[in-house]
């Protein structure tokens, strides 16, 4: 774009320059030789506009063009314009986005026209806390990528550490979620050959794999993978969320899996946000509902392998499938919260509030920072009752829940 | 997208705001200077792309210029609704008064839409000399580029920036959002 397009007449006129607003207070700049003074050509001097309008050359400079304007119409016509251009600039960066804002505006689109491909409910948690991160993510420069991240979760009954930065963690999420791809048959972000199934093994490999510290480039495809694994359970139809999807040690219906992929998404974005400083809200209170209604249904079968490596107290008595045996009562509070009843001896009981042998109450988000191996067994529930073998038992099969 | 926002994939249309929301989002409040109409155009604009996903022209340029119109014409009928029509000899005051404040939200949004789409070696120059203050010389420094070339950037930056200012003589829509329909 030119703007030198003015007839060359006008080149020859001068103008009263005394209408020209001055720039705010020239640059304290040292001078030093070259810096300006006279002799610059029009050349140099129509170059140095922008700078100008912007006060960003030296005061000789800044002399110069001031000079330069009383005799060149056609410069003086820009500079006009340019310094009105700096008017338009501001300081108060791109306004944070309500991140709520998204479910309100997709509610109220799909009530003025049903969707003929709806996303299915189970897989959205997943679609909003993936959205949420990369909200997040927008506006960071590369101070905030590389910015150094400490992972936590709960291994071998105690706190397990790592050290990562924003980018790692991102490429974390990245080869996990590429589970939930390879299960649904779409490309794997470890690609084609033999890989490790176990989450652990995954991150490691990928992060492994790339010849120098992640950056910012990891959010395209870390974001494309989410938006296409939503996309294809969309399609896929009825029956899909049965799917079953190998995790290494156990495995979890895409149902289950992707609701697991939402619950590490809201809490390494919680990491993230913690790294930079950034606040980060727990989910909608729905979408908590069902990331706490998921652990509980987990925790059975967890204190059962817990039992069978000597970790946990043994079973108190056989309980026939299906029929309630003694129970748990997680009561949970807060948004989102509810009552659960965690059966203790078999996974293929039923918790039931008849068969309460104690009762712990926690916060929601609490629960879920346990669950996510953030704070320690010992110090998560508020309110503890009854058996306290149980207690101990189901938090720390809750902790236990947690990894990498 | 055109296509699959037609077939009414819902997961498109997350895509869609994914895409473009910030967009809408700080347009409107930059029109509108309020947190709560922007939030409400910003439902307006997504709720009218969703129900009329035809009415985007491919011919007539990006969809993220065409969500860009909608949005600015849905603040301006909202800003024109708020403020209101006056009777009485002030009215005409009023309406001088109202269209030099569309006029004036008007530029400061395409500014900001200039600003946006500009390259990011115009934008990175221009935030370093504006919002941090650096001298051009500096500025070229960190850009890892000669003073001659940050020089031009700065001007060139300006120069774009400056089509987002109406001026009087020239009737025709400034040339903020590319092609107007």
């Amino acid at each position: 774009m030119s703007s030198d397009t003015g007839g060359s007449g006008r080149d020859e006129e001068r103008l009263d320059t005394g209408r020209i607003p001055r720039p705010r207070d020239a640059v304290d700049d040292s001078p030093s030789a070259g810096d300006g003074g006279p002799g610059l050509s029009h050349q140099v001097l129509k170059s140095l506009l922008g700078a100008w309008a912007l006060s960003a050359c030296s005061a000789e400079e800044t002399a110069a063009v001031e000079e330069h304007l009383t005799g060149c119409a056609r410069c003086a016509e820009e500079a006009l314009r340019l310094r009105d251009a700096v008017g338009l600039l501001h300081t108060d960066g791109s306004l944070d986005l309500d991140p709520m804002l998204r479910s309100r505006v997709l509610e109220g689109c799909l009530g003025r026209r049903p969707a003929r491909i709806p996303v299915p409910s189970w897989a959205a948690p997943y679609d909003a806390e993936t959205a949420r991160l990369d909200a997040l993510l927008r506006d960071f420069g590369d101070a905030e990528w590389h910015a150094p991240v400490r992972l936590k979760w709960f291994e071998d009954e105690r706190q397990a550490h790592r050290r990562t930065t924003v980018a790692g963690v991102i490429s974390h999420l990245t080869a996990v979620d590429g589970l939930v791809s390879a299960a649904l048959g779409l490309d794997d972000p470890l690609g084609n050959g033999e890989k490790p199934l176990s989450p652990t093994g995954r991150t490691e490999t990928y992060w492994s794999s790339a010849y120098h510290p992640p950056t910012r480039t990891v959010r395209e495809p870390w974001r494309d993978q989410s938006h296409t694994l939503v996309r294809t359970v969309s399609f896929a139809g009825r029956g899909v969320g049965e799917l079953s999807v190998p995790y290494g040690a156990f495995a979890l219906p895409l149902e289950d899996s992707l609701l697991e992929r939402a619950f590490e998404c809201w809490v390494h974005g919680g990491d993230i946000a913690d790294a930079v400083d950034y606040p980060y809200e727990p989910p909608s209170p729905p979408h908590l509902h069902r990331m706490i209604d998921l652990a509980a249904r987990l925790l059975p079968a967890t204190l059962a392998g817990r039992r069978r490596a000597g970790l946990a107290a043994p079973a108190r008595g056989l309980v026939t499938a299906g029929a309630p045996g003694r129970s748990l009562h997680l009561e949970v509070e807060g948004r989102g919260g509810g009552d659960w009843y965690i059966a203790l001896d078999s996974p293929a009981a039923m918790g039931s509030p008849d068969h309460t042998v104690a009762q712990v109450a926690l916060d929601g988000v609490e629960f879920c920072r346990l669950v996510a191996g953030h704070v320690p067994p010992v110090e998560a529930a508020a309110g503890q009752e009854g058996d306290r073998e149980a207690i101990s038992d189901v938090l720390f099969a809750a902790a236990s829940l947690s990894r990498l | 997208m055109q296509q699959r926002l037609a077939r009414g994939e819902a997961a498109a249309l997350g895509e869609l705001y994914d895409r473009f929301a910030p967009l809408v989002h700080s347009q409107a409040h930059r029109m509108l200077d309020d947190e709560e109409a922007a939030d409400l155009v910003t439902r307006e604009v997504f709720g009218y792309v969703w129900e009329n996903p035809d009415a985007y022209d491919p011919k007539q340029g990006p969809m993220r210029s065409w969500v860009a119109r909608l949005t600015h014409r849905r603040s301006v009928e909202r800003l024109r609704a708020t403020h209101g029509e006056a009777e009485g000899p002030d009215a005409r005051a009023h309406d001088e008064e109202l269209e030099h404040r569309v006029r004036k939200a008007t530029a400061a949004a395409r500014a900001d839409y200039i600003v946006a789409s500009m390259p990011a070696s115009l934008r990175s120059a221009l935030e370093l000399a504006y919002v941090q203050r650096r001298d051009y010389r500096q500025a070229a420094a960190d850009l890892g580029v000669t003073g001659d070339e940050a020089r031009r950037r700065l001007r060139l930056g300006l120069q774009l920036l400056s089509t987002a200012s109406p001026r009087p003589p020239d009737g025709s829509a400034p040339p903020g959002y590319g092609p107007t329909s």
